[in-house]
């Protein structure tokens, strides 16, 4: 097939990166912090309210008719978003609408995409779709990885997707925001209604800066809908559908904490190593994903707690009912939440004025005057991979296939400490590697690795290796950890790729930190 | 085995939730050489160095034309060569077994009274049990021949624990493994012996002529190979024989360390079952620990098979512990702490202790005879137990060996 970019460069970490990708000009990674663009954000056409109805009803008559109205055109970018997770029933439509309508060459630009969305294969295959820019996992990664993508997958962060929304690196032509709950007019939230999801935050720069904004609803409720986590004003046309979302895949499996003891072992180091090097304290804040081993994290954090009567100021989430019974029982003041996970999650965010929900512009984004993720003390964050230099990979596996989105990974790796608990090995693939697969964040950002059989800590962080004299945590070096898993598992054979890029990975800046190439077939 | 030999040596585990091991089928051809129909979950990082292996081991059993179909999990090498070679001994008669080095670090003998409080039972045909288990720090790990093997597998799974004992760290745990009930059992210590085992369990054990039997051929094993490790016994008593036995049996060899109860099987011989308050086994296990002390052996209690109710498993460690045991079993690591917390002295028991140890050692120096604190006199049992106290808080880190050089007699 052959799919077009520009020359290779190398960038600041010894990537080679494409100048040009998809006919877009590519600036390289200079180092963290080093690239600071200038000028004025990018702004939508304005618009004007007379241009709409007066009496607030933008009800249409289907997701097809709106799509037609906002001018559904050849090589065009959509985007959605991700809060209905494997149970999204939306995005599916639209590209089933596009390919009624012969569209072609479609840029698809979600927050993220789930296993159900391996049903737009067809249309990556036929042209409807040229390319995703968004996280491409399980068999939508697969196919893209064996390049069979038109186009070049382009993935960011959620906060680098804030930021190519804003620096108009990407501009939304449509954006299709599916809602749990919403008005005629296009106030919409989700935190009530059937197919309840808890928050909008990922739609939030979508309404605002896109062309045209559809909201979709099967829960219409008469003005106002409140609370307006996206606000009517920015809203074109609203539809009413039977379903949204599938609720029970809405509300993910991955909030049971594992009863692996293994994992329940690393999540047991992890909270010993913030506990004797300080890292805890009253006040203190943390952020842990939904994973099962940070689940254990936040339960094991919460007992140390508990221990020392403290409490927490607030927890950044992914929220569940781990962090909401903390919230309730009073030891931690406020919960900051990116998207909640289960249906204690959504109850808390819809009663509680201090579960409050957040964007990934609040959260960490690039062109803020400041972000929340840099004041956090502690982020608990997975890998696929770690080199020697702590650079970690979270998007392709070590067998060269794309097979997870970056998410607010990225992005969190600005707190003040960030730890990755993950196994030293998995199926027999170790995790510390000569070199990572995938760039995705570099090691200066990533200050600690804890696995079952011991602790490195990035020597960066002189403070924590001096609070650790003492300790009796297996503390060793990232190359004592790389031989020990080698010794287990066997030194695993290099890796072989095509040279065709299949993908580039942002950085939160917007620059090229790394390719991914077609795997060998 | 016997010398009719299958057409296709089939050994190892498939299926979407088996992990860390293989599935092979083997089956000699005519011609074509060594064809390998490998799938592997690891192909791309692993697929050469599995392949190696395969034709290593074709060549060690010189076997020149064979089809060898493997379905891969990710196992390590000591998992896919014990799977390979198990399927390959039910095709050919070669009674020579394929041997990985023993680990340096698994090179150790063990103390006849080291700690035996926790000890992690592992199924012996099942790799990905094992592979992590010496990083929950359990006193011992049993790899299982016995209850834990389905019976069509008891043949594949000796050839797995032999490779495991050779290659798998287990950091320290003591090694012992559990053999099929005498007689069958008498034939997997083949596999066992001069792998560095520490410790044999022998289940289900009635008399001393069985403890004998096995002593005997470890004995047997020990000259052929001029072995020199040090190997110890551990009866398991399972029923009610074995329970009016069980002074005979603890004191049958000199190798005997320890005696468990089994106490599932135990139920089931009286005809009744295991009950929360455990008043039907209370007889059993009082005649356990008896019969050990007066052996002078460890005794040991049976596993808690609730793995989800820590509160449940305490309170059982601790009965356990107030009816004389030293340690139990464990069928999960998760259960190692908490039966290590409630086997060990809580701190008024270490302080108790330290002021008996304190004082016997004032009136040693000052060459009395006779223990007091305060007014009172202490027993020389008491000052001894007190020790042991001691010894066991010095070892499970609850305080530093040399704590009398900071002792101020109130702390």
């Amino acid at each position: 097939m052959g799919k077009k970019y520009g020359k290779m460069i190398m960038n600041s970490v010894g990537r080679l990166v494409p100048e040009e990708v998809n006919g877009e000009k590519q600036i390289a990674f200079q180092g963290v912090g080093k690239y600071i663009p200038e000028g004025r954000k990018y702004s939508p056409y304005i618009s004007s309210c007379v241009n709409f109805p007066a009496d607030g009803n933008k009800l249409v008559g289907s997701l097809k008719e709106a799509l037609i109205k906002s001018g559904l055109k050849d090589g065009m970018t959509i985007s959605t978003h991700h809060h209905f997770r494997d149970g999204d029933l939306i995005a599916n439509q639209i590209f089933d609408i596009a390919h009624e309508l012969g569209i072609r060459n479609l840029r698809w630009f979600p927050s993220a995409s789930f296993p159900c969305h391996s049903y737009l294969i067809k249309y990556l295959q036929d042209g409807t779709i040229n390319r995703i820019e968004g996280s491409m996992n399980g068999a939508l990664g697969k196919f893209a990885s064996e390049g069979k993508m038109h186009g070049i997958g382009v993935l960011r962060s959620h906060g680098g997707r804030y930021q190519a929304i804003q620096d108009g690196e990407v501009q939304i032509d449509i954006a299709v925001i599916a809602a749990p709950s919403a008005d005629a007019f296009g106030n919409a939230n989700g935190v009530n209604g059937s197919a309840a999801c808890g928050l909008l935050g990922f739609a939030l720069g979508d309404s605002q800066y896109a062309n045209k904004v559809i909201v979709v609803t099967d829960n219409l409720v008469p003005f106002p809908c409140i609370p307006w986590q996206i606000q009517g004003n920015y809203v074109d046309f609203t539809v009413k559908v039977d379903k949204v979302g599938e609720p029970e895949k809405i509300v993910s499996g991955t909030t049971t904490v594992t009863k692996s003891p293994d994992r329940l072992l690393i999540a047991e180091l992890t909270s010993k190593f913030c506990e004797q090097t300080g890292i805890i304290y009253n006040g203190f804040s943390y952020q842990a994903g939904a994973g099962g081993t940070s689940l254990s994290i936040g339960i094991y954090f919460d007992e140390i707690l508990k221990k020392n009567n403290w409490k927490a100021r607030f927890i950044r989430a992914g929220s569940n009912q781990f962090p909401v019974k903390m919230l309730e029982e009073g030891r931690v003041d406020y919960i900051l939440d990116g998207q909640t996970f289960d249906y204690e999650g959504i109850r808390s965010m819809r009663e509680n004025p201090n579960h409050v929900d957040t964007s990934p512009f609040t959260s960490y984004n690039f062109h803020g005057k400041g972000n929340f993720a840099s004041i956090i003390d502690v982020v608990i964050l997975g890998a696929t991979e770690v080199d020697l230099d702590f650079n970690a990979n979270v998007v392709t596996h070590s067998d060269g296939y794309l097979m997870h989105g970056i998410g607010g990974w990225q992005n969190c790796l600005a707190g003040k400490t960030v730890i990755l608990p993950i196994p030293l090995f998995r199926d027999r693939i170790p995790i510390i590697r000569e070199r990572v697969t995938t760039l995705c964040g570099p090691g200066e950002l990533i200050d600690v690795i804890v696995t079952e059989r011991g602790i490195a800590v990035n020597p960066l962080r002189r403070d924590l290796i001096d609070k650790l004299k003492d300790s009796n945590l297996p503390i060793k070096t990232l190359a004592e950890l790389k031989d020990e898993a080698e010794r287990i598992c066997g030194k695993p054979q290099a890796i072989e790729f095509e040279d065709e890029i299949i993908a580039i990975v942002k950085w939160v800046d917007g620059t090229v930190i790394d390719t991914i190439r077609k795997v060998k077939s | 085995m016997n010398n009719l030999k299958c057409e296709t040596g089939i050994a190892g585990n498939r299926g979407t939730a088996v992990k860390s091991d293989c599935y092979v089928e083997i089956s000699l051809t005519k011609s074509g050489g060594i064809e390998i129909d490998l799938h592997s979950k690891v192909e791309k990082l692993f697929g050469d160095s599995i392949r190696e292996l395969i034709n290593n081991m074709m060549e060690f059993y010189q076997i020149g034309n064979a089809k060898v179909y493997i379905e891969d999990f990710g196992a390590l090498n000591f998992v896919i060569a014990a799977r390979i070679e198990a399927a390959i001994k039910q095709i050919i008669n070669d009674e020579r077994p394929f041997l990985f080095e023993i680990l340096k670090q698994n090179r150790y003998s063990t103390e006849r009274n080291r700690f035996r409080i926790t000890r992690l039972y592992l199924p012996g045909n099942n790799p990905s049990l094992m592979i992590n288990a010496g990083i929950h720090k359990p006193n011992g790990i049993i790899l299982d021949l016995e209850d834990a093997v389905a019976a069509d597998k008891k043949y594949e799974s000796k050839f797995l624990v032999r490779n495991a004992l050779r290659q798998v760290d287990f950091y320290g745990a003591e090694r012992m493994v559990r053999i099929n009930q005498i007689p069958a059992g008498i034939d997997d210590l083949d596999f066992v012996i001069g792998n560095f085992v520490n410790l044999i369990l022998i289940p289900k054990c009635e008399s001393a002529a069985q403890v004998k039997a096995v002593n005997e051929k470890i004995f047997s094993i020990k000259i052929q190979n001029s072995l020199e490790e040090n190997i110890w016994l551990m009866p398991i008593i399972e029923s009610a024989l074995g329970v009016l036995n069980a002074y005979e049996i603890a004191s049958s060899c000199e190798n005997v360390v320890a005696m468990a109860i089994g106490l599932e099987d135990y139920t089931n011989d009286l005809g009744t079952k295991r009950t929360q308050k455990a008043n039907e086994t209370f007889f059993a296990r009082s005649m356990v620990v008896n019969a050990c002390r007066a052996a002078g052996i460890q005794p040991i209690d049976s596993v808690f098979s609730d793995i989800n109710d820590m509160d449940a498993l305490a309170s059982n460690a601790k009965t356990s512990k107030a009816l004389g045991f030293d340690g139990m079993g464990c069928i999960h690591p998760r259960q190692i702490n908490v039966i290590m917390d409630n086997f060990s002295p809580d701190n008024d028991d270490i302080r108790k202790a330290q002021q008996i140890v304190h004082a016997f050692i004032k009136a040693e120096e000052n060459g009395l005879g006779v223990v007091s604190i305060g007014s009172k006199m202490i027993d020389a049992p008491i000052v001894k137990r007190a020790h042991n106290t001691i010894n066991l808080a010095v070892r499970l880190g609850k305080i530093d060996a040399d704590w009398l050089q900071n002792y101020n007699g109130n702390n």
